[in-house]
């Protein structure tokens, strides 16, 4: 008798998650623009075919596996589009019906984007960190789950005031991404007190990034770049073109840490992180990829399980109650960041800790302890309501 | 001066009561197991627990100790006695915890790594069923009448209940962020699972009418403690179905729920990342294990507070109290 009544639940149940079903298609495209670049300085960072789109694999997955005991089918179209053909490609989309998309391209072609896809499609950004696009540049239909550059900074910031290192030499680039960054360094010392005792600029001559025994030439020409310098206590490199930062550590002419965009590097994902499930993480993305993750592959599940747990809470897959779950306090997610991350209703930025990683392990996660704040502890990190300028959300 | 001064009163009161049982700690970075005597709360042995050695129980004969050695892909089974080690079970890769059935047989295994719950014979040392679960499987509980055991899953977030009969999922029910731990009270009438970044408890009525149900979810608050570092994680409920114990983890406190309000009425500072608990057999003392602070808490569950603090090995994990 009792097996059978259990054989009738299970029945039940079955007919309804089937009815459901037919009920939830939940559709996400995700967009990556691809640019032409030259091979980064370390070999390590070479680019990889599948990236991005491997951790929105895997967050499909992850959705998927939801989805199947409650009746939603989750799926994922990936896109890359070469420079230029960004638009064709995202009118494909909406053409298709598409209208949750998960962008990975830069700044200026994250907004074009998004001023394209309007109002009734929800866009993630997972990959444009300017800080810019959560200030005055603000879209109503555009969320971050990349952290700003003004997140990373003040990540950097906070750390080097527990060290105490509050004398700063500041080496940003000539790129116009690298003096906006070193505009979030600059921002974030003020914020926290640190001190600029010097700043210099490092040319972008253009040209590769490494040659055949090119570190004779670096030993030689980083020592005297930094020569002089006003005593400091800590490096801090801008250099979102990725030239010269991962020169600057061991060749300073004076001893002193490097941070920012070498040395110790404020990351969203490492390899190596393993506290609060991270491993676990890694083990399904590494059997699922065959290679260590990268930010952009994090990220990119980041923003597929956003929309995913939105939508497994809420029922829906309507962009607008999805966006009003996601941007709302009952909104919740764990990241294996060992608290939960939420979004910032003032600019549609995802809160997070920031990992701090020297390339081989954590060495630190911000906010650092006695960083307070009265709404969330993540708000240290980066604009807070007061301070953006964005009025899109309002 | 005050705890210390109730500490030796108290344990001059209970020291005659007191029956001495083997307590038996975890410890994930030192990779050993630390033997307590729960009447002097000396450490008693230390042994080799395998690598990362973190969930622990106890056959109910008190014979045999299994330990989770997650880097080592197996769960280690000791004699409780001499700490030899008899064998190994297949768990599948990574597993963190577990509950044994109360026969002592079978056990059933989380695996993170394999969306898999792992169901091990624990008399013949073969895998008797895998069971597909949400992704990063991580709480197992048994309900008393040993008809469910219940997994939660960590990135699904959900409560799944496992036929265990034919190893069947029958239910799932949705639970907040990372649901780490899963306990059913003695009489079967109410299931908890505790939400470690939701920082949550969630209340589940397992037998309500069209299947499991959340009646209510049980919050926290301390003062002076930011709400993110609430993390409940390991629970214990006591035998008459009035008390349950949380450990929260990175705010050091355990938490003391009145089940029938659903009320925190209590918390009891103890050491740092405070993780697991086990009663003793009498329950009139709860140890906890704190990851941080290298020690373990001994509480006194009728008086609801902390007595001693003992050192163990590095990073106590997980705690089993061999039975009477």
């Amino acid at each position: 008798m009792l097996s059978l009544q259990r054989i009738l639940t299970a029945a039940l149940t079955f007919t309804v998650w089937a009815g459901q079903a037919h009920a939830l298609e939940v559709k996400t495209a995700v967009l990556r623009v691809d640019y032409p670049k030259v091979l980064p300085i370390s070999r390590l960072d070479h680019p990889v075919d599948d990236l991005g789109f491997a951790g929105a694999v895997l967050a499909n997955e992850d959705n998927r596996t939801t989805g199947s005991f409650l009746g939603m089918e989750f799926s994922a179209e990936f896109v890359a589009a070469p420079a230029g053909e960004a638009s064709d490609a995202m009118a494909k989309l909406l053409a298709d019906g598409y209208d949750q998309v998960i962008v990975m391209a830069n700044a200026e072609d994250t907004l074009s984007l998004a001023d394209q896809a309007g109002d009734g499609v929800l866009v993630v950004n997972a990959l444009a960190r300017e800080t810019a696009l959560r200030d005055d540049q603000c879209r109503a239909n555009l969320l971050h789950v990349v952290p700003s550059n003004a997140m990373l900074a003040d990540t950097v910031t906070q750390f080097a005031m527990w060290k105490k290192w509050d004398r700063w030499f500041l080496i940003y680039g000539s790129n116009p991404e690298d003096t906006a960054l070193a505009e979030d360094y600059r921002r974030s010392a003020k914020k926290f007190g640190a001190k600029l005792v010097e700043e210099r600029e490092f040319e972008d001559t253009g040209g590769s990034r490494r040659t055949d025994t090119g570190h004779v030439l670096v030993q030689r020409q980083i020592p005297v770049f930094t020569q002089d310098a006003r005593a400091h206590d800590v490096v801090i490199a801008a250099d979102a073109s990725e030239v010269f930062a991962n020169y600057l550590p061991f060749h300073t002419w004076e001893p002193r840490p490097v941070m920012g965009s070498g040395g110790l590097r404020p990351v969203t994902i490492h390899p190596a992180h393993e506290a609060w499930g991270a491993t676990q993480f890694h083990t399904r993305f590494e059997k699922l990829t065959k290679r260590f993750v990268r930010e952009q592959d994090y990220q990119a599940w980041l923003a597929l399980r956003v929309i995913g747990e939105a939508v497994i809470r809420t029922s829906s897959n309507d962009v607008a109650v999805l966006r009003n779950y996601i941007l709302g306090d009952a909104f919740e997610l764990a990241a294996f960041k060992g608290q939960k991350v939420t979004f910032r209703d003032w600019n549609g930025q995802l809160r997070q800790p920031v990992l701090l990683s020297d390339g081989r392990i954590t060495i630190s996660v911000s906010p650092q302890e006695g960083y307070l704040h009265q709404r969330s502890l993540l708000d240290s990190l980066g604009l807070d309501k007061p301070e953006s300028r964005c009025t899109a959300f309002n | 001066m005050k705890t210390i001064v109730t500490a030796l009163g108290l344990s001059c009161l209970m020291a005659p009561a007191a029956m001495a049982n083997k307590v038996y700690v975890s410890n994930e970075k030192g990779n050993t197991i630390s033997v307590i005597d729960s009447e002097t709360w000396d450490v008693v042995d230390t042994f080799h627990g395998g690598n990362r050695p973190r969930g622990i129980t106890i056959s109910p004969d008190g014979k045999h100790l299994y330990v989770c050695a997650s880097d080592d892909d197996t769960v280690r089974v000791f004699d409780a006695v001499t700490y030899e080690e008899l064998w190994t079970l297949p768990s599948g890769p990574d597993p963190e915890l577990f509950v044994l059935h109360p026969s002592g047989n079978p056990l059933y295994i989380a695996n993170e790594d394999d969306n898999l719950v792992t169901v091990v014979d624990t008399a013949s040392h073969t895998v008797v069923a895998e069971i597909p679960v949400g992704v990063e499987p991580e709480g197992m509980a048994i309900s008393p009448d040993t008809k469910y055991v219940v997994n939660t899953s960590e990135t699904t977030n959900m409560a799944h209940f496992i036929d265990t009969s034919d190893y069947k999922i029958k239910h799932n029910v949705l639970v907040d962020q990372r649901p780490r731990y899963a306990l059913y009270t003695d009489d079967g009438s109410k299931l908890f699972i505790s939400s470690e970044i939701g920082g949550t408890i969630s209340v589940i009525d397992p037998n309500a009418e069209g299947g499991p149900k959340t009646t209510t979810k049980i919050t926290f608050e301390v003062p002076g403690v930011q709400p993110e570092w609430l993390q409940p994680v390991g629970m214990k409920v006591t035998s008459d179905n009035k008390w349950l114990f949380v450990a929260l983890g990175p705010a050091n406190r355990i938490a003391v729920i009145d089940v029938d309000q659903n009320e925190v009425v209590d918390y009891i500072l103890v050491g740092q990342r405070v993780w697991q608990l086990a009663f003793t057999p009498d329950q009139k003392f709860l140890i906890t294990t704190n990851g941080n602070s290298n020690d373990i808490t001994i509480i006194d569950v009728d008086a609801k507070k902390a007595i001693k603090s003992v050192q163990v090995g590095e990073q106590p994990w997980g705690v089993v109290v061999a039975p009477d």
